[in-house]
C-alpha cells in the first residue's frame, strides 16, 4: 500500500524527531506514512502541485501561496487541520519603555524592526496592521529587514530575536514580532519586561495548517485527519510528540485567520512572482 | 465570581504564577476574573491562555479566564515513588521511576532506566539511613586532622617496612572503592540510602588512599612493591559481578581482617604519623563492614539459598588463588619489622609473636561475622580459614 506522504520544512533539527515520530504513531495505528523534509516553503508547496507530497505542514504564507496557484490554475486547496496554539495568535509593534510615542503615529520617520521578509507575523501582517492604522511603510518609516533564514517563513526565530536585540541597543525604533515572543524574550533575558512597551497589537490570525490539494486519496486523508483529532494531550505515548510540536490538541482547519496576510501579500506584492512561476 | 488583582505587575516579570495558582484554584465550569493596570496584560494573558488551553473573553475593566483544560496535565496518571520516608521503600523499584526522588510522582511516559539492583531485598537494610549519617557526619580532613609534621625518628630499614606497607595498604583501598564505586552506579535511586552509603563509601575510600599515599610518600620518593599475588587476590574482588557477594568478600571477610590490621597498625606504629592514618582509617571502615553485614543479615533471612552461595564464593575464591603466594614475604615482614621498631633481636621476636596474634584476631572476627550471616560454628571455622592469606 501507498504511504501518505507529508511534506514539512525543516527549519530546525527537532523536525526529524517530530515526523519520525509522527511516522511511527500514524503506522502503528494502520496508516502507512512517510515524510519528505524541505529546505524552504516554496520549494514545499511546488513539490506538493507536482504531487510529490499529499499533504502539507505548510506555513500561513505558504498556505497562501497554495491558494493562489490553486485558484490560478483551476484547482482546489483545503487547510484539514491545525494546532490549537496556531488560532488567534497576534503580534505586536514595540518600543522602548521611554520611547515617547504613545501611538502609531509617533513612529513616523523613525526605523521599524521586522524579521524575515516572508515572515507573516513579524514582517507581513504587522506593516500591513501599521498601514491600515494610517502609516505608510514604504515613505513615512523606514524598515529595516532581519532575513534570517529566508523561505522559512520566520518559523525560526531568529530574525525576530534579531529585531529585539537591535530595539534594546538602539538600532532601530519598534520592532515586530509575534505576541508569544514577547513573554518568551522577557524569560530567556533577550527583553526584561520593564525594558519594553507593546505601542501596537494586531488584529488575531492563524498560523500553520495541514493543506491538501483536490486529487488526494479521500480515506487516507480522511484517516490522516482522523488519527490526529484522536490525540490526546493526556496520553503519555502522544504527548512527547504534542509537546514538540507546540499543541495541546488539534483543531479542524479554518481558513478565516489568513485574511489579514492574504491582504498584506496583496498590498506588498510578495508571493506574485512565486504564485506566477508554479503550475 | 474569583478575582485576582495584579496591580501593576506583568505576566511577563512572574506575575504568571499567582495567575496559574489562581487558575488551578477554580472548580470545573467557574471562571477567574483578572484585573490589573500593566499596559501589556492583554497581550501577556493571551499568550499564557493560550499555552494552557485556556479561554479568554473581555469583562469590563478586566478579563474573564476559564480553567485550562490542561493546567495540571502532567500530574494526570503521574505515578508515586513509594513515600519519601524510610518506611516508603518498596518491594521492587520500577525502570521507569527513573532518577525521580522517593515518593515524588513521576509523569507518565517517562523514560526507561537500566538499574539492576532495583529490590529491596537484595540491597535495604534498616541501618542505611542511620549509617549514612554517621559516615557523613564522621567525614575528616586529611590536612588537618593527621598532624603531618609529627617527629619520626625511627631507622630507615623500620621506615622502608612502613612504605612498604604503605604500597600494600594504597592498592587494598583501591579495590575497597572500586567495588562499592561500580555497584554504585547499578543500585535504583528509590533506595536512596544504598546509593549514599555505597558513594560515601567509595569517599572514604578515596581518602585512605591520599592518607596512605602521602604517609608512603613522606620520607621517601617511590613506593615499594606490589606483588602478582596480592594483585590476583584483590582481583578476585573487583571481577566479582554479583552485589551480594561481593559485598560479602569485601566488606565482611576483606574489610572485616583489614578492619583488625588497622588497629594493629594503629597500636604498633613506629610513628604518630602511622598511627593515625591507621585510626581514622579504621572508624571509616568499622561503619563498611557494618553496612556489609547489615544488608546481608536481611538479606540471608529473606533468602537463605544466599549462604550457599556465600560459601561457594570463598571456596572458589580459595581455589582461584591456591597457587598464589598469599600475603607475600615483603609485606609480612614488614609487619614484623614495623611492629618490632627495629632489628634487634628481642624486638623482632616481639614484632613476629604480634604479627602471629593479629592473624588469630582476624581469624577470630572473621568467624564472629560468618556465625552472624548464620553459619554453624563448623563452616564459620572452615570458611575463615580460606579466607586469602591477603587479608583483604
Amino acid at each position: 500500500m501507498r504511504p501518505f506522504v507529508l511534506g514539512a520544512v525543516a527549519y530546525d533539527p527537532k523536525v526529524v524527531t517530530i515526523w519520525d515520530g509522527f511516522k511511527l504513531f500514524f503506522e502503528e495505528r494502520g496508516l502507512p506514512f512517510d515524510y519528505v523534509l524541505f529546505h524552504n516553503y516554496e520549494r514545499q508547496v511546488a513539490a506538493h502541485f507536482a504531487g510529490v507530497i499529499d499533504v502539507a505542514w505548510n506555513s500561513p504564507l505558504a498556505w497562501i501561496q497554495a491558494e493562489r496557484i490553486a485558484s490560478r490554475t483551476g484547482r482546489r486547496a483545503t487547510a484539514v487541520a491545525m494546532r490549537d496554539t496556531d488560532q488567534d495568535l497576534t503580534s505586536v509593534v514595540v518600543v522602548r519603555a521611554d520611547d515617547p510615542a504613545q501611538n502609531v503615529s509617533g513612529l513616523r520617520g523613525r526605523r521599524v524592526g521586522v524579521g524575515a521578509g516572508d515572515s507573516p507575523q513579524a514582517t507581513l501582517i504587522p506593516l500591513w496592521s501599521l498601514q491600515q492604522q494610517g502609516l505608510d511603510t514604504s515613505a513615512d518609516v523606514s524598515v529595516v529587514r532581519h532575513d534570517l533564514l529566508v523561505g522559512k517563513h520566520g518559523d525560526h526565530i531568529g530574525g525576530e530575536r534579531v529585531a529585539m536585540e537591535a530595539l534594546l541597543k538602539g538600532e532601530v525604533d519598534a520592532a515586530c514580532i509575534l505576541d508569544a515572543n514577547l513573554v518568551g524574550f522577557a524569560a530567556d533575558g533577550t527583553a526584561p519586561a520593564h525594558r519594553v512597551r507593546v505601542l501596537h497589537r494586531t488584529a488575531p490570525y492563524d498560523h500553520c495548517n495541514f493543506t491538501i490539494l483536490d486529487g488526494v486519496d479521500g480515506a487516507a486523508c480522511e484517516r490522516f485527519v482522523s488519527l490526529l483529532m484522536g490525540m490526546s494531550w493526556d496520553d503519555p505515548s502522544v504527548r512527547r510528540l504534542m509537546d514538540l510540536e507546540g499543541l495541546k490538541a488539534w483543531r479542524p482547519g479554518r481558513t478565516e485567520g489568513y485574511a489579514q496576510l492574504d491582504a498584506a501579500c496583496t498590498t506588498f506584492g510578495t508571493i506574485d512572482a512565486f504564485v506566477a512561476s508554479v503550475g | 465570581m474569583p478575582r485576582l488583582d495584579l496591580g501593576r505587575h506583568s505576566l511577563a516579570r512572574g506575575a504568571h504564577l499567582a495567575l496559574r495558582r489562581a487558575l488551578s484554584a477554580l472548580e470545573a465550569g467557574e471562571e477567574l476574573v483578572i484585573v490589573g493596570e500593566d499596559g501589556e496584560l492583554e497581550v501577556h494573558l493571551g499568550t499564557h491562555a493560550r499555552r494552557w488551553g485556556a479561554g479568554v473573553e473581555r469583562d469590563g475593566a478586566g478579563w474573564r479566564v476559564s480553567r485550562p483544560m490542561h493546567l495540571d496535565g502532567r500530574w494526570r496518571g503521574a505515578e508515586r515513588t513509594g513515600q519519601a520516608g524510610i518506611d516508603g521503600v518498596v518491594e521492587r523499584a520500577s525502570p521507569h521511576w527513573g532518577l525521580a526522588a522517593r515518593g515524588a510522582a513521576v509523569e507518565a511516559g517517562s523514560p526507561e532506566f537500566r538499574f539492576p539492583l532495583a529490590t529491596r531485598d537484595e540491597l535495604w537494610t534498616e541501618e542505611a539511613s542511620r549509617l549514612y549519617l554517621q559516615a557523613a557526619a564522621a567525614q575528616w580532613d586529611p590536612s588537618t586532622a593527621i598532624d603531618w609534621s609529627a617527629p619520626i625518628s625511627h631507622p630507615p630499614e623500620v621506615e622502608d617496612a612502613v612504605v612498604q606497607v604503605m604500597t600494600y595498604l594504597v592498592e587494598n583501598e583501591t579495590a575497597a572503592l572500586i567495588v562499592p564505586a561500580r555497584f554504585c552506579a547499578q543500585v535504583h535511586p528509590h533506595f536512596r540510602e544504598i546509593l549514599q552509603l555505597l558513594a560515601i563509601q567509595a569517599a572514604d575510600e578515596a581518602r585512605h588512599i591520599e592518607v596512605f599515599t602521602r604517609r608512603m610518600l613522606l620520607l621517601r620518593s617511590a613506593p615499594a612493591l606490589s606483588t602478582a599475588g596480592g594483585q590476583a587476590s584483590l582481583k578476585t574482588l573487583t571481577d566479582e559481578p554479583d552485589f551480594a557477594l561481593a559485598s560479602f568478600l569485601t566488606s565482611v571477610l576483606g574489610e572485616g581482617s583489614f578492619l583488625v590490621l588497622l588497629r594493629f597498625l594503629e597500636h604498633h606504629a613506629p610513628d604518630p604519623v602511622t598511627s593515625a592514618v591507621a585510626r581514622l582509617a579504621a572508624v571509616d571502615e568499622a561503619r563498611h563492614v557494618a553496612f556489609g553485614l547489615a544488608h546481608l543479615e536481611r538479606h540471608v533471612a529473606r533468602d537463605p539459598s544466599l549462604r550457599d552461595r556465600m560459601a561457594n564464593a570463598v571456596l572458589g575464591r580459595h581455589a582461584a588463588l591456591q597457587h598464589t603466594a598469599g600475603l607475600n614475604e615483603e609485606v609480612f615482614e614488614s609487619l614484623v619489622l614495623l611492629a618490632a621498631g627495629s632489628l634487634e633481636l628481642d624486638a623482632l621476636e616481639r614484632g613476629w609473636d604480634a604479627v602471629t596474634a593479629l592473624g588469630e584476631e582476624m581469624d577470630a572476627g572473621r568467624q564472629v561475622r560468618l556465625r552472624r550471616l548464620g553459619f554453624s560454628d563448623v563452616d564459620a571455622k572452615q570458611l575463615s580459614s580460606l579466607h586469602t592469606r591477603n587479608f583483604m
